[in-house]
């Protein structure tokens, strides 16, 4: 024997070689298959299906409303992880388990009571509508349950960080005669940026792929609020597998890339951290 | 942090399966039927009927019936099972394995993609009797109580200010016949295609919210209490205005399309199951009074013209119109009027 395994943990190859066969199936072979049926579509046709103007609105709109859903949830997120880590009160446990409801909550229900609380006879929508604030069927509506299904990452993403966060760090900071912003801009933020844009990226990410409660709320009208996986649900009723796929495709590659690049800042703001 | 762009791409991953309608079928786990060995009368058997959304009771009474009659006549103690979804939703579940014995969908068009991949024989529409039409079903208008803008007819639907309730064409059966039925009562009644183009824009302009589905569309005109009128299935218009307890009216328009609920055998799963005889006989019995008061009892039309008449207060007389007034069959109307690129995509294009 040649080669001495030098590693210091053993169990490496078995470990990788399982990790790869278990992406691979719950990740790689769909997504793979996805393009396998796309491909059946010639170049003419794919660029017909996903790329008229139609489909070109509800990109936007579907990057869009996921973009800003989650820059809503990177403040509100931050926040409520904040409290839940540095404050103890009553119902302290209850709070924390609240945040992962939206999770567990099938999404076409959410969507159901957000459009039934926000319409012009709605709890809410009685008092916001005589305002102009209409959040049932329109994009206010797609961001608002886009915020609700994705709020759970950016709190679990930052919590942990936040909690072991060094304390003395930060009373250093302020011994050394830092205003509260500074030690918040100078000492805390670049610690948690790492996790804030992880926390963003999987909001993001979450919301794109949104179905179940979007289709509740947003009225489903083609250039003002149709999002993208509803075209793909009105190829399929035509049986076009070919099509809808391409459209998936297309998502698909636009929020790999996204991702992508989130993680490549990711990488340089944590050196930029150090 | 590599192991975040893995949940990342999980998470996209959702995407994949996250686009489909949320089905709500019964998971129906087709087991084998026991006894394969092929015996005249086998002493127990399953067959699965995969149906649409709103025919869950019809089915539920119609099977308890079928299968007292068919153990007294054959002694066989038959287990039906029902699967229920978006009328297309269940026809690729059927394309994709699901192993129904018959499906009894909301279109032509759901059984004819069925038929189209080879899973049943391309002669199905006159395997029974009326083009395989047990019953139809039309659609009519539901409105607030005492109509209070006055609508009657299909032209009332475009005054000023009246808000219409009708599923996504694109997604929806009820969808597609609405707008149909839109189109005939203009193209059946003197006008050209461009009156007809004329008015379904100016009605889809008055449709505040394109619900993905029937169902969708109840929840917004009876629970949210949006728009005036919803364009329903009969059946279904008949049970939301005797749910709402007098806040809902039922209007008939003079004129409406012919839906048609085909019924099909699946040749290629009854062969490999062993089910065809049973199968037949479960299509066949749909046919006979006893079943046609059944779907006359849940609102669908009998095609049996003596029950229908019985039931005047069910059935008020409306003048229904085939598909083949207005296109060539189904699939001729779909292309025509809701596909991309139709007629249906025209009325939202955003002016330049």
């Amino acid at each position: 024997m040649s080669s001495v395994n030098r590693r210091v943990l053993p169990g490496f190859s078995l470990s990788l070689g399982y990790t790869i066969f278990y992406l691979s199936v719950l990740v790689l072979f769909p997504i793979a298959a996805c393009f396998v049926k796309a491909a059946s579509l010639s170049f003419d046709e794919f660029l017909s299906a996903v790329w008229t103007e139609r489909a070109r609105a509800a990109y936007v709109l579907t990057f869009g409303t996921s973009f800003l859903a989650a820059i809503a949830n990177l403040a509100l997120g931050s926040i409520v992880a904040w409290v839940l880590v540095r404050y103890s009160f009553p119902g302290k446990r209850i709070v924390d388990a609240l945040v992962d409801l939206p999770l567990a909550l099938p999404t076409a229900v959410g969507g159901l009571v957000y459009a039934s609380l926000y319409v012009e006879k709605g709890w809410l929508g009685r008092y916001l509508v005589p305002l102009g604030v209409k959040a049932a069927y329109s994009r206010l509506g797609i961001v608002l349950v886009l915020v609700f299904v994705s709020l759970p990452f950016v709190v679990r993403t930052v919590q942990p960080i936040l909690e072991d966060f060094d304390r003395e760090a930060e009373e250093a900071s302020s011994s050394l005669g830092a205003t509260r912003w500074q030690t918040f801009h100078n000492v805390i933020l670049p610690t948690l940026f790492p996790a804030l844009i992880t926390g963003f990226a999987l909001a993001f990410a979450r919301s794109i792929g949104e179905y179940g409660s979007v289709v509740f709320i947003s009225g489903n009208m083609p250039y003002k609020t149709e999002i993208a996986p509803i075209l793909i649900v009105a190829r399929l009723e035509e049986f076009a597998y070919g099509e809808a796929t391409a459209i998936a495709v297309v998502l698909l590659v636009i929020s790999f890339s996204m991702l992508i690049l989130v993680n490549l800042l990711e990488n340089w703001s944590r050196r930029y951290a150090r | 942090m590599s192991q975040s762009l893995f949940f990342s791409v999980l998470c996209i991953s959702s995407l994949a399966f996250g686009c489909d309608k949320p089905a709500g079928s019964d998971p129906a786990p087709t087991a084998q039927t026991a006894s394969s060995v092929s015996v005249k009368a086998p002493k127990e058997l399953e067959l699965l009927n995969v149906s649409y959304d709103p025919t869950r009771e019809l089915w539920r009474d119609f099977n308890a019936k079928f299968s007292e009659v068919y153990q007294k006549e054959t002694g066989t103690k038959l287990t039906i099972k029902q699967s229920h979804g978006g009328s297309s939703t269940q026809a690729r579940a059927v394309i994709d394995g699901l192993e129904a014995d018959v499906v009894t969908l909301a279109s032509f068009l759901d059984t004819d993609a069925i038929s189209k991949k080879g899973l049943i024989q391309p002669d199905w529409l006159e395997k029974f009797p009326n083009h395989s039409l047990p019953y139809t079903s039309t659609i009519v208008f539901v409105v607030r109580k005492g109509n209070p803008k006055g609508i009657k007819d299909w032209a009332d639907l475009v005054k000023p200010g009246v808000q219409v309730i009708t599923p996504n064409p694109k997604t929806s059966g009820n969808g597609y016949l609405s707008f149909f039925s839109a189109w005939g009562s203009v193209t059946l009644r003197g006008g050209s295609r461009e009156d007809a183009i004329a008015f379904v824009t100016r009605l889809y302009k008055q449709v505040p919210v394109l619900d993905s589905g029937a169902r969708g569309a109840t929840t917004t005109f009876a629970q949210k209490k949006l728009g005036d009128v919803q364009l329903a299935w009969e059946n279904e218009a008949h049970l939301e205005v005797e749910e709402a307890k007098g806040d809902l009216d039922l209007v008939y328009p003079a004129i409406s399309i012919r839906a048609e609920p085909h019924v099909a055998v699946v040749d290629g799963n009854v062969d490999r199951k062993n089910t065809r005889a049973a199968a037949e006989a479960y299509l066949k019995y749909a046919y006979t009074d006893a079943a046609q008061e059944i779907f006359a009892k849940h609102f669908y039309r009998p095609t049996n013209e003596a029950i229908l008449k019985a039931h005047p207060e069910s059935f008020p007389p409306i003048k229904l119109f085939p598909i083949t007034d207005i296109a060539k069959d189904f699939p001729d109307a779909h292309k025509q009027f809701i596909a991309d690129g139709g007629v249906f995509d025209g009325i939202y294009k955003p002016k330049k």
